[in-house]
This record gives C-alpha cells, sequence and structure tokens, in this order.
C-alpha cells in the first residue's frame, strides 16, 4: 500500500513533514472503501442468510476482477500521461477475434493465436499514440475516432461468432491452481511488472512527468512523445490479454464483446483508484483496488439478485460518491508541496492545451501518500 | 476566440496581405472556426452531385428537421465544453426524457403542457446535479456524468420495467414533426428548424454578454477566472444547467419525429461531442464558438446523409465517422505559427522575415454569422 506511487524523488518526500505525514494517501483511502464494500456487502448477504465469501462468490468475483484489470492496467499508464483511451472495448473484442480465428481449434496454432492478437492490439495501440502525439489530436476524439473504425471493421467482417479457442487454452479462462483462477495469477505479474515499470524505471518516471505537466517535462529532455506512444501501446497490450481471456472463456471470438463498455468502466475503476483524471498521479494498485471494488458490487448484487436496472443506477451514484469521498483531499492544495500551495487547481479535463495552469506545473509534487513511506 | 468575436479573430494579428481573399482562404484553411463551414458546403455540394434533387426546399427543410436534435444538443454540450467539462449524461437524459414523456402523458392530449413543464424541470434538475458534483464535490466531469448516465439509464427502465410504457399525443409530437403552414405534404417550415433557430440566437446572444465572455474564460484558464473574481462553480453550473435544459429540447424534438423506443438516445453523446469538436471548439475548453459547434452538428448529420447516398453498408459508417473526425482534428491542430504566433511576432507566416509590410487600413471584416 505504501508504494503507492507519483514521481516523488527521495527528498521530496521530507518536504512535507509535520502531522501531514501520518495522513492516509488516496490508495489508503480507496483500500479502506474497498474493505468498508466488502463489509457492507458481506453483511448484506449475511442477512440474507448466506456467506459473500463462500467459494462460488470468490471465485465470480476474482474472474470479474481479472477480466477488466487487464484494461484497466492499461488504461492507468495512459490516464497517468494525462490520456484516455475510449478504443480498449474495440480493441478487447478484435483480439478476441484474432485469436480465435487464428487458432482455429488447432493446439499447435495457441502461441501463433496469442502473439497474433497481441501483434494487433499492440498495432491499434501504436496509432493510437502516433495519432495523438505526433497529430496531436485530443486523446478522447483520436481513441474514440479509432475505436469507432475497429467497430466498422468488425461489423463489417465478422457476422457474429467466429474461430474455436483448442481446450487447452480454454483452461487460461477456467483453470484453477487451488481457490486462484489462472486468470487472477497472469493478473497480478501483469500487475506487478506494471508497477515495477512505473515505480522503478525510466519510462515510468518520464510517464508521470509527461502527465504531470508536458511542457515541462519535454524541457527536462523527455521524449514526451515516446512516453505517450509506449502507454497508449502497453494499454492496448493490456485489452489485448483481456481480449484473450475473454477468447478462453467463451471459446470462440465474439465483436460485440465491445458492447460490454470495458472503456468507460475501465476509466471508472482507475478514477475510482485515485489516479487523477488530469494525469500525473495515480498508482496501479489504486487501479486493482477500484477494479475489486466494482467487482465486489457486481458479486454482490449477483447474490442479493439486484434488479440489474437498480445495478446501473446503484453503480452510478457509488462510482460518484467514492470519487468524490476523495476528491477533494487529493488537490487539497496544502498536500501539494509547500511552494504551489496557493495554487490549488480544480480537478477536470479543465487545462486545455493551453491551459496548463499552475496547478499542474508540479509534476513532483508530495500528495499525502509519499509520506506515508 | 469565437466567431462571434471577429475583433479578436487572428487576422487582426497578421500582416495583411494582398485583398481580402486570400486572408478568407487563409481563415477557411486555418483550422479552426471557418474549416467547419468550409467542410460543411463541401458536403453539401458532393451531396448535391450526387442527388440534385436533395436542394429542393422540401428536402433541405427534412434534412433540417432530421438534423436539429443535434444541433441543439451540440448547443447545450458547447456550454459544457468551452467551460472545459464535459456532459456524458445527455445521450441518457434524451432517452429518459422521451420515456418519461411518453409514460406521463400516456396519449391524454391534456397532460402534454404540463408535462412538458415537468420534463424542463427534470433536465434542469439533472444538469443542476451534474454541476453542483463537478464544481462543488470537484468530481472530474467525466466521472460525474458518467456516473448520471448509468444512473439515469438504470432508473429510467427500472420505473418502467424494462421497455418505454405509454405513449405520446399528437400535441408533444407536433414539435418534432409538424411545421408552419401546416399542410402535410407541402412545402412548411418544421417547428424543429424554428425551435434551433431561436435557441441558437439566444445561444449568440447569451455568448457574447458577460456570461458567456466569463464561461470561455473559465475554460481557458479557471484559476485565472477565479482570481479576477469569477464565481467559478456558479458560472459551471449554469453550463451543465444549459446542457441538460438543451437536452430536454432535443428529447422533446427526437421523441416528436422518431417516437419512443427502449434505444432513444443511445451514443448521442459521443455523437454531440463529435459535432462540438467538428466545429473547432477545442476540448479542455476556452476556445471555439456556438455557431461553428451548431455547424459542426449540421456536417455531421450531412456526412450521415452523403453515406446514405453512396450506399454504404451500414456496419462501415462507424469507420468512416471515425477517419473524418480523426482527420478533421488533426487537420485543426496541424501546427500553424498563424494561430500561436503572438500579436507582433517577428515572423508571421505571411510576412515573408524582414520585409516589413506597410499597414494598411484594416478590412471590414465579414459578418459573423
Amino acid at each position: 500500500m505504501s508504494t503507492a506511487v507519483s514521481t516523488a524523488s527521495p527528498r521530496a518526500g521530507s518536504v512535507t513533514s509535520g502531522p501531514r505525514r501520518r495522513r492516509l494517501g488516496s490508495t489508503g483511502i480507496v483500500y479502506l472503501a474497498l474493505v468498508g464494500i466488502l463489509a457492507v456487502s458481506a453483511g448484506l448477504v449475511a442477512a440474507q442468510g448466506g456467506s459473500f465469501f463462500s467459494q462460488g462468490n470468490l471465485f465470480y468475483l476474482l474472474s470479474q476482477t481479472s477480466l477488466l484489470g487487464f484494461v484497466a492496467i492499461g488504461q492507468t499508464f495512459v490516464i497517468l500521461c494525462k490520456s484516455l483511451d475510449l478504443s480498449v472495448g474495440y480493441v478487447v473484442a478484435w483480439s478476441s477475434l484474432v485469436a480465435a480465428t487464428t487458432m482455429a481449434g488447432d493446439p499447435s496454432r495457441i502461441w501463433l493465436g496469442v502473439v497474433a492478437a497481441l501483434a494487433v492490439a499492440a498495432g491499434v495501440g501504436l496509432v493510437n499514440g502516433l495519432v495523438i502525439s505526433k497529430l496531436r489530436v485530443n486523446s478522447f476524439i483520436a481513441t474514440l475516432g479509432v475505436g469507432l473504425i475497429i467497430k466498422g471493421y468488425l461489423d463489417t467482417q465478422y457476422k457474429g461468432p467466429s474461430g474455436e479457442i483448442p481446450k487447452a487454452f480454454q483452461g487460461f479462462g477456467y483453470t484453477r491452481i487451488g481457490p486462484v483462477p489462472v486468470s487472477v495469477i497472469v493478473l497480478a505479474v501483469v500487475m506487478v511488472l506494471g508497477v515495477v515499470l512505473l515505480t522503478r524505471t525510466r519510462p515510468g518516471y518520464h510517464m508521470f512527468a509527461v502527465g504531470g505537466n508536458i511542457d515541462v517535462a519535454r524541457l527536462s529532455g523527455i521524449r514526451t512523445d515516446r512516453s505517450i506512444i509506449l502507454a497508449h501501446v502497453l494499454c492496448s497490450l493490456c485489452a489485448g490479454v483481456a481480449g484473450l481471456l475473454i477468447a478462453a472463456r467463451f471459446g470462440t471470438g465474439n465483436a460485440l464483446v465491445y458492447t460490454y463498455g470495458y472503456d468507460l468502466n475501465s476509466i471508472a475503476a482507475v478514477v475510482l483508484g485515485g489516479t487523477l483524471l488530469m494525469g500525473g498521479r495515480g498508482s496501479i494498485l489504486g487501479t486493482i483496488a477500484g477494479v475489486l471494488i466494482l467487482a465486489s458490487l457486481d458479486t454482490v448484487f449477483n447474490v442479493l439478485d439486484v434488479s440489474p436496472f437498480f445495478k446501473d443506477v446503484l453503480r452510478g451514484a457509488i462510482i460518484i460518491a467514492a470519487v468524490a469521498m476523495y476528491a477533494r483531499r487529493q488537490i487539497d492544495p496544502a498536500s501539494s508541496r509547500a511552494r504551489f500551495r496557493a495554487l490549488g487547481r480544480s480537478v477536470g479535463p479543465g487545462s486545455g492545451p493551453d491551459g496548463g495552469g499552475p496547478g499542474s506545473a508540479s509534476p513532483t509534487s508530495t500528495t499525502g501518500k509519499e509520506a506515508t513511506r | 476566440m469565437s466567431a462571434s468575436t471577429p475583433a479578436t479573430s487572428p487576422s487582426g494579428t497578421q500582416a495583411p496581405t494582398r485583398g481580402g481573399f486570400s486572408r478568407w482562404v487563409q481563415r477557411v484553411t486555418s483550422g479552426s472556426t471557418w474549416t467547419v463551414y468550409a467542410l460543411l458546403i463541401v458536403v453539401f455540394v458532393a451531396i448535391l452531385v450526387m442527388n440534385p434533387s436533395f436542394g429542393e426546399p422540401m428536402s433541405i427543410m427534412a434534412f433540417l428537421k432530421k438534423a436539429a436534435p443535434l444541433i441543439v444538443l451540440a448547443i447545450g454540450q458547447y456550454f459544457v465544453i468551452v467551460s472545459g467539462e464535459f456532459d456524458l449524461s445527455v445521450g441518457s437524459l434524451v432517452g429518459a426524457q422521451v420515456v418519461i414523456a411518453a409514460k406521463l402523458i400516456d396519449g391524454e392530449e391534456s397532460m402534454t403542457w404540463p408535462v412538458i413543464g415537468l420534463m424542463v424541470l427534470f433536465g434542469l434538475g439533472v444538469g443542476l446535479v451534474n454541476g453542483l458534483i463537478v464544481t462543488l464535490l470537484k468530481v472530474p466531469s467525466f466521472i460525474t456524468t458518467l456516473g448520471m448516465m448509468l444512473v439515469l439509464y438504470g432508473a429510467i427502465r427500472l420505473w418502467t420495467g424494462g421497455a418505454p410504457t405509454g405513449s405520446l399525443t399528437e400535441g408533444f409530437r407536433q414539435w418534432g414533426r409538424g411545421g408552419l403552414p401546416d399542410t402535410p405534404g407541402q412545402f412548411q417550415v418544421p417547428y424543429a428548424v424554428l425551435i434551433t433557430v431561436v435557441l441558437g440566437v439566444v445561444a449568440v446572444v447569451v455568448m457574447r454578454r458577460p456570461f458567456g465572455r466569463t464561461l470561455v474564460a473559465t475554460g481557458d484558464n479557471d484559476v485565472a477566472a477565479a482570481f479576477s473574481g469569477t464565481a467559478v462553480w456558479w458560472v459551471r453550473t449554469r453550463a451543465f444547467l444549459f446542457s441538460g435544459f438543451m437536452a430536454t429540447v432535443a428529447g422533446i424534438l427526437i421523441g416528436g419525429y422518431a417516437g419512443v423506443t427502449a434505444q432513444v438516445g443511445e451514443g448521442l453523446e459521443f455523437m454531440a461531442i463529435t459535432a462540438v469538436v467538428l466545429g473547432g471548439v477545442v476540448l479542455g475548453g476556452g476556445r471555439g464558438s456556438v455557431v461553428a459547434a451548431m455547424a459542426g452538428a449540421l456536417t455531421l448529420d450531412a456526412l450521415f446523409t452523403l453515406f446514405n447516398q453512396l450506399s454504404l453498408p451500414s456496419t462501415i459508417r462507424p469507420a468512416v465517422q471515425g477517419v473524418i473526425i480523426i482527420a478533421a482534428v488533426a487537420y485543426a491542430a496541424m501546427p500553424r505559427r498563424s494561430r500561436t504566433a503572438p500579436p507582433g511576432a517577428p515572423s508571421s507566416p505571411t510576412t515573408p522575415a524582414g520585409v516589413p509590410e506597410p499597414t494598411v487600413p484594416k478590412e471590414p471584416q465579414p459578418a459573423a454569422p
């Protein structure tokens, strides 16, 4: 939990001192919220005479987590760079189709299918990144447009499910080692890789810097375009893995996967996890907590047999409420570095390309969370 | 900044070139507000070449009637976007309004006006909630309106049990499909077009008033706006109120035009945002004109008409739409020094470096639309 990250240099942590040192970082709050939701869920289910933590429920929760988890981890990279990816849902659908049609039921072609699906996904990410960084198209429009292009291609090319996943690869979707599904183990590996990338490597630091303030990052000698492209390629790769997982679960590829709302749900999960939508601050661990919150909501609604429409109402309200709970704290000017204290800036996509306000001029600013180290 | 403020348009800062024509060409190709008008004309010419009968007044009016709801939505979305926020809830709101109307009116002609009043209140209420959550609770508008979208989507279906019930009255539907004079089959000006024009004029006037200027300033830099005495929260909340109101009007028009289905409004939020961005309004706020946003909506609808004429398979349409919005925004974002150079910068693209041109009296600006 204390690995919650920002680009904080070791010294930056010591700038904030005093009582603030003990303040809970946003990742901490997210995990508290998760614990709270789990407790309430368990209570509600227990009141109905069931057990929230039964084997079946946990398995459902974990398998829900792994699907959205891959997409959301990818989305975290992109949002950290102050970008956005609305095309992930279509990438998930496309890569599931590519995997299924390439494998075509032949176990010897499994690796070919995996590579092909990931290559297609990476290609989409590359296009996204190039359009955003080189053509300077706003990420919202660029990824919406790329998503629409993929949608057009998929709808024209594939009428209904196609391809077949060999039995051996379907294990990726169903097998579990002990109580833990294989997909969750893969998710954990991806998560660890992501955390290491963001907290221990140069490209990761660069992503934070680019998201914090792209002009400052460029003036500091960072090739900002590369960071953005890398983030988008990673994001689409993660979506590609999610596509593989879905294909393994269904046993076939299906274009309609894009109607599952992975794009908006993954963004909601990332923001629930305490990553700033305006970039520069956040963590993958927080994102995982966000995904877990959404998945446990789904699970408890399922167990309690809530009407699917009421689910939407509750989910919407809870997303807003949860983000509101720590939105104020995140942008609390006092949690920024002392120098910028007077210049706290409200959250929102409010800072246009030319509107980079003073609040975003502190890519290495410290929030309470570093202080918990 | 906006077309309604011609005094700040780039030509004022450039060294004059030969005559008004090349300046005009430069402005049209500049990728900002004026490009959308050029694009609109190109698309219209293409449609006319494919199908000359499209130019008849009745076809034009039918087209405008179909396009009116999106234009109205684009006006509302413009207010929100220019203030630096998003509104993703308008699609759900339109759907909700149509379903509410059908359920509450339920064929009772006498209920038409009370229900319309209720719908307006509901739209304003949704806008108010959006605005207050964004401004006071500091939740990013993307998340707020996304949540609102889910809430509305679920609540409406919960209320009606999944499928819309009830029916609309003729008095309600006339706004979406009727016109003046009331002689079906002959030339008439649809009410939808009249309403759109009125709302467009109101929007232009509002953007010229202090509120509009403050809105743009807030979108450009909310810290600066706050330091200069703007109540940022109230300005942005009012933008969301506008958006909620416009979504209500769009709902009335769509309900009248197309009737009640479960899918009404789906995807409209992205269409509206696309239209506004196509009109040269910058996501993130502070730049763009409301008339151009309306023209963007008209262009988008004209493009769909063009796809119909070309008889493209309907499945490929999203792809073409995607290419066009990326191309349009990429074109607008192409580096042009004329847009970024401050007044009096040494190298303006139209001025050969080192050749000081005599100052020619500024020619009258083309009238702002």
